[in-house]
């Protein structure tokens, strides 16, 4: 689950990480007071949006005047901020950060990621900082520094210390890098995150360090001991497809085609898809429908995939382990007639229960197309596309 | 004699008081698996299923020899139920509880070192399916009878998958010596890496189907292992080729965030070291064959 860069500033605040002083705004009259409040002559205006590239795609402004600042986030807020990181259509803007100018004077890279090669949290920094990792590890290889952390004693301060040195800071700044880099750990293992990146961490004209954007990601299967992190939740940052489904126990995930697919474990779903692919179609969807599957879970399925004005062809394959085909098919059966569906279903159903459910689909009486193998499945879901004019 | 579990194995059941739990084991016990306890706390002294249940895994273990333990235990507490059988002496255990919490599991892994690799508990899972040596027993949510015996492993992280394989090779007349689903999480107690080990050393495999996924590191690894020390066939199936980077296809694992984590690239891995690589899912039962037919022959 991904945050805000203003929740994550807050939050890494509470852990003792140096960030600017800032203040949130939703309406423009807002944001030109929380300009007036903070006091100063420069501010750095930015949409709060769960996605990175905002600065390129116009979603954040410096700003000299309480005027500009009103001027920036009347254009901005309720706009879809469309970046390098989102789809199309972009992501809504609807929360404003206003921050204190900072002073610039070296910008480095610091992030906490799980490295599913060690099993355990990483660290990674550059004296690099303010572009993308992806950039830093093609363009500036060497600079990065990686460390990964023992969870039976956690982050263990000369680790944080040899970081600073290896970044090439001096004085006073290694006594607050040592401070930042633990209070990121801190907050990444109390609260358990999947990243924390802080790009930049910057070095102040002053020579002090200031994370000047913070990111964080959180595990989703952790959420229900940490309330306070579910409760940061955005919807308004979501995909509504998705989220819906979610809330239903579905997993889903919107794609481009044009064939929806109902399927049960991620496995054979992701293999459904290749083959849709293999075969000259295009999936409009995943979608796991998960064990234990009841005629009402199958029909939500279909309304899920329905609500994608694209599909045209349903695919439906399931391979029942604690699944069974009979209930499967009754769910079929029941969206089928309650949808008043007209396109083609493809059903191909195999294991628990097989014949019975086989035996619902033939005697149901319904046009479904049914399919005994995989790659049969798929041949007849992308037969079964309507004729498109080209 | 397969690998991980037996006819012989003795399996206990940590939370086979709760309605999952029981059923699964009910199924168990009528294919022919060993099932010879229950573990659930505050019930010791109840029966299940003509079987014991005892309070601690220790306490199971003193009485009845149980080698093995298939967990059925949720999110929040299926860490510590680990954690418990490794100390109870437990030499596999099996999770197939979705959603744990990945610093969990980074503790259980961190937990389990402290053994010597002779002593250490085999953890599969969790998120998986489970293992089952078709004829002779199983521990997992699988439905047993689309397995058939005979001398081909199958290693994967997708449960339905893996079904999907098994019935495809069954149809042309290929059994299974031992099918391990390894789980679709970030982080997991066995790698593929660790299977192969397992089913390099054991008479009874003659080849093994390795099936992965988008995501994470592992195929890599298992690439690196079968090129410098395996001697038995490796086909393999890698699913997501039409998954998009950055989005989490279902398994909280099965996400593209890292060069050579994707299908294309994965599949180049594998063909690189040998590994006949099955061109789609609908192939794997037959690409198997192909290459049985080719080790007799030569």
């Amino acid at each position: 689950m991904d945050i805000h860069e203003h929740q994550a500033k807050e939050i890494l605040a509470g852990f003792g990480v140096p960030v600017p002083r800032g203040g949130l705004a939703y309406s423009p009259e807002q944001a030109a007071f929380r300009a007036r409040e903070l006091g100063g002559t420069g501010w750095v205006v930015k949409a709060q949006v769960h996605a990175g590239g905002r600065g390129e795609a116009g979603g954040v402004k410096v700003c000299k005047s309480e005027h500009e600042v009103y001027d920036f986030a009347k254009g901005l807020l309720g706009r879809q901020l469309v970046t390098r990181q989102t789809d199309q259509n972009g992501k809504g803007v609807y929360r404003l950060w206003v921050e204190e100018a900072t002073d610039i004077a070296k910008e480095l890279y610091l992030g906490f990621v799980l490295d599913r090669k060690s099993e355990r949290i990483m660290l990674v920094a550059s004296s690099s900082g303010g572009m993308e990792i992806e950039e830093i590890a093609e363009e500036d290889p060497d600079s990065l520094v990686r460390m990964v952390v023992d969870p039976a004693h956690g982050l263990v301060e000369y680790q944080a210390r040899e970081l600073a040195f290896r970044l090439g800071l001096t004085g006073d700044q290694i006594g607050q890098m040592v401070k930042a880099v633990r209070a990121c750990y801190r907050a990444y293992r109390d609260l358990d995150a999947t990243m924390v990146e802080i790009n930049p961490l910057v070095i102040t004209g002053s020579g002090d360090l200031v994370a000047l954007d913070a990111k964080m990601s959180f595990d989703t299967n952790a959420l229900y001991r940490r309330p306070q992190v579910a409760a940061l939740r955005d919807p308004s940052q979501e995909d509504s497809r998705e989220a819906m489904a979610h809330d239903n126990g579905l997993a889903y995930v919107g794609l481009d085609g044009d064939i929806g697919c109902i399927i049960n474990g991620a496995g054979l779903a992701m293999a459904t898809m290749d083959m849709i692919k293999l075969s000259g179609g295009e999936p409009a969807n995943f979608l796991d429908i998960g064990g234990g599957a009841s005629p009402e879970r199958v029909m939500t399925a279909f309304r899920t995939v329905l609500s994608d004005p694209n599909v045209s062809v349903i695919l439906v394959n399931i391979f029942a382990g604690i699944n069974r085909c009979d209930w499967v098919a009754k769910g079929v059966v029941e969206a089928y007639k309650a949808e008043g569906l007209t396109l083609p279903v493809v059903v191909r159903l195999a294991g628990t229960n097989v014949d019975e459910g086989r035996k619902i689909i033939d005697e149901s009486g319904l046009p479904l197309i049914t399919a005994e193998t995989l790659a049969e499945a798929a041949e007849k879901a992308v037969a079964a596309r309507p004729k498109k004019a080209a | 004699m397969a690998i991980l579990i037996d006819e012989n194995t003795k399996v206990v059941v940590q939370g086979m008081s709760g309605r999952i739990g029981k059923f699964h084991a009910e199924e168990m016990i009528e294919y022919g698996t060993n099932v010879v306890a229950g573990v659930t706390p505050g019930k010791g002294g109840e029966t299940v299923l003509g079987r014991p249940v005892f309070n601690t895994v220790r306490e199971a273990v003193e009485a009845t020899g149980a080698e093995a333990a298939l967990l059925f235990v949720p999110p929040p507490f299926a860490a510590d139920a680990m954690m418990e059988a490794a100390d109870a002496g437990i030499r596999t255990a099996v999770s197939v509880t979705d959603g744990i919490p990945a610093q969990d599991m980074m503790r259980v892994k961190r937990f389990l070192r402290r053994y010597p690799r002779e002593k250490k508990m085999q953890l599969i899972g969790p998120n998986c399916a489970g293992v089952i040596s078709p004829g002779k027993g199983f521990m997992g949510i699988m439905p047993p009878h689309i397995y058939m015996p005979g001398r081909v492993g199958i290693v994967g992280r997708s449960g339905t998958l893996g079904y999907e394989a098994a019935s495809q090779m069954k149809a042309l007349g290929i059994g299974v010596s031992t099918s391990v689903g390894i789980g679709g999480d970030p982080i997991n107690g066995s790698s593929f890496r660790d299977i192969l080990e397992l089913f390099e050393a054991d008479p009874d495999t003659d080849a093994v189907m390795l099936i992965g996924e988008i995501g994470g590191p592992q195929e890599a690894e298992a690439a690196a292992y079968v090129e410098a020390h395996m001697k038995k066939p490796v086909v393999a199936y890698i699913a997501g080729l039409s998954a998009p980077k950055g989005r989490k296809m279902g398994h909280a694992g099965a996400i593209i965030s890292a060069f050579g984590e994707s299908a294309q690239e994965k599949v180049e891995i594998l063909s690189a070291v040998g590994i006949t690589v099955a061109p789609n899912p609908s192939a794997m039962g037959q690409t198997m064959a192909d290459v049985l037919a080719k080790r007799v022959a030569a």
